[in-house]
């Protein structure tokens, strides 16, 4: 227990113990190397913590800088220098994650065509090398999502539990088949048939286009699993069991098909009975 | 013992004698089975809609083996996968049982689904022909009223049928028709706790859905097609105009035997075109849509064709909430208009057209003769306005499908829909009327001038002209009477026939001459043959 008259002097003074009287030169000494450890401490914390430009090219990996180049190539006029945005053009991809370039890119929707209300899928323009460099650099530039390593995601999935997830969390917007379905203004929420697991993957964490962000908080990674395994094993692979499933866009092409195909074909049949008399 | 001689040919004889003599309806059959039915093709589509309807019951009552019609949650453990586990109501359970575990339980309930969307399409192209014809008119309006009815009547027995399976879908659709009855003014929210006894959705709707789909709406279904079917004997058929016809007779066939054996056939085909439909067209996937929960609305949730209107009269409908202020305050809300009173509105003016048309033009004369389109302008313009109108309607109740499968802004479709259901209904109208009058106007100008030959002369003056073929040796011009004028030379005889069959030709077509020098003349057995022009 320390008495009223130490808790004065400070913490130091009192690890010291009683205070010893010290020469002059003594103290001026110890000021000095007191002062030069602190100027190695901040400068040396400066350089680990807050790297130059200068710094930052030295600790690109190869895939990365490789990447920069890619992108300095192909992205940079929308998506301006260093990745920042562009305004009115393109936003800034710092932070938006190797799993937002995968999806963007893979699925050829990055690089746009034109301006438009959303990016359509097509053929994609780099090859997989590429995307991973492309990748590489936007995860090294501002850090973000990523895609877990592999092709199968879904491997061990729960589709009754995965079917469930995707009718409350995916079916407003792309509907009981996966077939997609229309949003305001010329949006939409595209068909799921061609995608791949890590593409569904990458735009659940990444929320590409008008589609929410589903975190690893909102559905884990084992729900999205689930979910991955009902896309593909009960929406994308299943045969339909009643026969041609009309592009699966409910009553609508059922209303359309009893008339092409129901009502034509009995009219066709009065006119032949009617023929015949 | 001696046995007698049995003879084959005396049984079907002596059995009617029999039958005859212990219940006297030979008379009153012979009334039934000597009934004539005109064999125009447009007098068959009625029929489609009452094959359909039989077949509608046939399936619905296999359906009924194996639907529990109750809201008691249960885990399905049944064959499909992806449900596994799931808990549910057990009326979809027990469609999901139905559908995958009961022998030939899918192929059923497609067939029972095809034939209600078949029997509400027939109905409609029915009525088309009936109103275009002007055969709703008097001494007709009761049968017309009664046919309006069943339209709504299948209506009702559609969507209830189409909430049963308590499947996503039919569950977003009962909660529509929840909103809809909750929007009446005043006895709104009555009526929506009465019905689901107490907030939607309760626990008994399917009971009571299934009962009223399985008893009372096919009962009433039932004595209106009864008293339909019985009107069209009473009254007997209309016919088109024609030789030989005339406001007092019916030209046709006998219903027995060849007509029964015809419409025998007939069945058989709408039997036939549904099970094909049925085998080879996927409807309704209900175990895509999951189990009915409140939060799960997928989307290209559509109702069935013949509801689709209103979906779109609702979705075409600005937000125009009418606030009243007395007491706390009242909100009429939008929903209301396009939901409530649209088909209030539209249910009025079909059951009154014929009334209302009959005032028009003072006309309260029986009419057994049918009218062709062309010569009612205003009538057939008015019909293709209804028809457009509900075309608009029905085209937005799917515009968001329409716009995501073809590219267009889904807001694009909502203004569309709402200028187009304003400006093209009159337009459709204008260009009715004109093509009426030039239909009119071509047939006047054969009564005129005869039917065209195709052979050209000069005359010695340099011009051309073409050779017309009058249609009687008299002067002076025929009177136009509304019936169908031949347009061809083959249909005045004067040529060989035109190529007859339906699928191929029965007969081999007349080979051209070779050479003026060697002209055909074994061609001359058809040329005898004069037809009215009527394909028959």
């Amino acid at each position: 227990m320390t008495s009223d008259n130490d808790r004065r002097r400070g913490l130091l003074a009192r690890l010291r113990g009683r205070p010893v009287a010290r020469s002059r030169g003594r103290r001026r000494l110890g000021a000095a190397v007191r002062l030069l450890a602190a100027l190695m401490l901040a400068g040396g914390a400066y350089t680990a913590f807050a790297p130059s430009v200068q710094a930052q090219d030295t600790q690109m990996s190869s895939a990365a800088t490789d990447g920069k180049a890619l992108f300095n190539e192909s992205c940079v006029s929308c998506h301006g220098r260093n990745a920042q945005g562009v305004e009115g053009r393109g936003p800034s991809l710092v932070g938006v994650g190797s799993a937002s370039v995968e999806f963007q890119v893979g699925t050829g929707r990055m690089p746009m065509v034109r301006q438009e209300a959303q990016a359509p899928r097509k053929p994609p323009v780099f090859n997989d090398d590429e995307i991973r460099q492309l990748g590489q650099y936007i995860q090294e530039l501002g850090g973000g999502p990523e895609v877990p390593a592999g092709e199968d995601l879904h491997k061990g999935g729960n589709l009754a539990a995965g079917g469930e997830l995707f009718r409350i969390n995916c079916s407003q917007c792309h509907a009981f088949g996966g077939g997609g379905g229309a949003l305001s203004s010329g949006k939409y929420a595209p068909t799921l048939k061609p995608a791949t697991d890590r593409q569904i993957y990458a735009a659940m964490l990444s929320g590409p286009q008008n589609m929410p962000v589903f975190g690893d908080n909102q559905i884990t990674p084992e729900q999205k699993a689930d979910i991955i395994a009902y896309i593909q094993e009960t929406l994308n692979h299943n045969q339909d069991p009643g026969g041609f499933n009309l592009g699966r866009y409910g009553p609508s092409t059922e209303g359309l098909a009893i008339f092409l195909v129901g009502i034509v074909a009995l009219v066709f049949t009065t006119l032949w009975i009617a023929g015949k008399s | 013992m001696k046995r007698r001689k049995f003879e084959m040919a005396a049984v079907p004889g002596n059995a009617a004698r029999g039958v005859d003599d212990r219940f006297q309806v030979a008379t009153p059959l012979r009334r039934l089975l000597n009934k004539v039915f005109p064999d125009h093709w447009s007098f068959l589509l009625g029929e489609i809609a009452l094959f359909s309807f039989i077949i509608l019951l046939l399936t619905g009552v296999f359906l009924t083996f194996f639907f529990e019609p109750a809201m008691t949650e249960v885990i399905y453990n049944g064959s499909y996968a992806p449900l596994r586990g799931t808990p549910m109501s057990a009326a979809y359970a027990s469609s999901l049982d139905i559908t995958f575990d009961i022998r030939g339980g899918l192929i059923m309930r497609q067939m029972h689904h095809w034939s209600a969307l078949l029997f509400m399409a027939a109905i409609v192209v029915h009525m088309l022909r009936v109103f275009f014809t002007g055969a709703f008119r008097k001494p007709r309006e009761a049968n017309w009223i009664i046919g309006s009815l069943l339209f709504w009547v299948g209506f009702l027995a559609g969507f209830t049928g189409y909430s049963l399976p308590d499947d996503g879908l039919s569950g977003t659709g009962l909660r529509i028709a929840s909103g809809i009855m909750l929007s009446i003014p005043v006895i709104g929210s009555w009526l929506t706790s009465s019905i689901f006894d107490g907030e939607f959705p309760g626990t008994i709707i399917i009971s009571r859905f299934y009962i009223a789909h399985v008893l009372l709406i096919p009962g009433l279904l039932l004595a209106l097609i009864g008293a339909h079917l019985g009107l069209v004997f009473k009254q007997k058929h209309t016919q088109w105009p024609g030789p030989g016809r005339t406001n007092d007779n019916v030209v046709g066939e006998r219903m027995f035997p060849r007509y029964a054996l015809k419409q025998g056939g007939f069945f058989m085909v709408v039997f036939g075109v549904i099970a094909l439909m049925a085998g080879l067209f996927q409807i309704n996937p209900i175990w895509l849509f999951g189990p009915y929960e409140a939060w799960v609305v997928s989307a290209a949730s559509q109702p069935d064709w013949y509801v689709m209107f209103l979906d779109g009269s609702t979705r075409l409908m600005p937000a125009w909430e009418i606030y009243i202020p007395i007491g706390d305050g009242y909100v009429i809300p939008p929903l209301f208009w396009p939901t409530v009173v649209l088909p209030g509105v539209l249910v009025g003016m079909s059951v009154l057209y014929p009334f209302i048309e009959a005032r028009r033009l003072k006309d309260h004369r029986s009419h057994n003769l049918l009218q062709r389109p062309r010569d009612v302008p205003a009538r057939s313009g008015l019909g293709a306005m209804a028809v457009t109108f509900y075309l608009v309607l029905a085209l937005s109740g799917a515009n968001d499908v329409i716009a995501d499968k073809f590219n267009i802004s889904l807001n694009a479709m909502t203004w569309g829909g709402r200028i187009g259901l304003l400006l093209l209904p009159p337009l459709a109208y204008y260009v009715t009327y004109r093509l009426c009058l030039g239909l009119q106007q071509h047939d006047r100008e054969v009564l005129a001038h005869g039917v065209e030959t195709g052979i050209i002369r000069r005359l010695p003056d340099g011009r051309f002209v073409e050779v017309h073929q009058p249609l009687h040796r008299e002067e002076g011009e025929l009177e136009y009477v509304g019936w169908v004028v031949p347009k061809k030379m083959n249909r005045l005889g004067a040529l060989g026939p035109a190529i007859r069959g339906f699928f191929y030709p029965i007969e081999k077509p007349a080979e051209a001459p070779v050479s003026p020098a060697s002209p055909p003349v074994d061609s001359d057995t058809e040329r005898s043959e004069i037809t009215s022009g009527e394909r028959r």
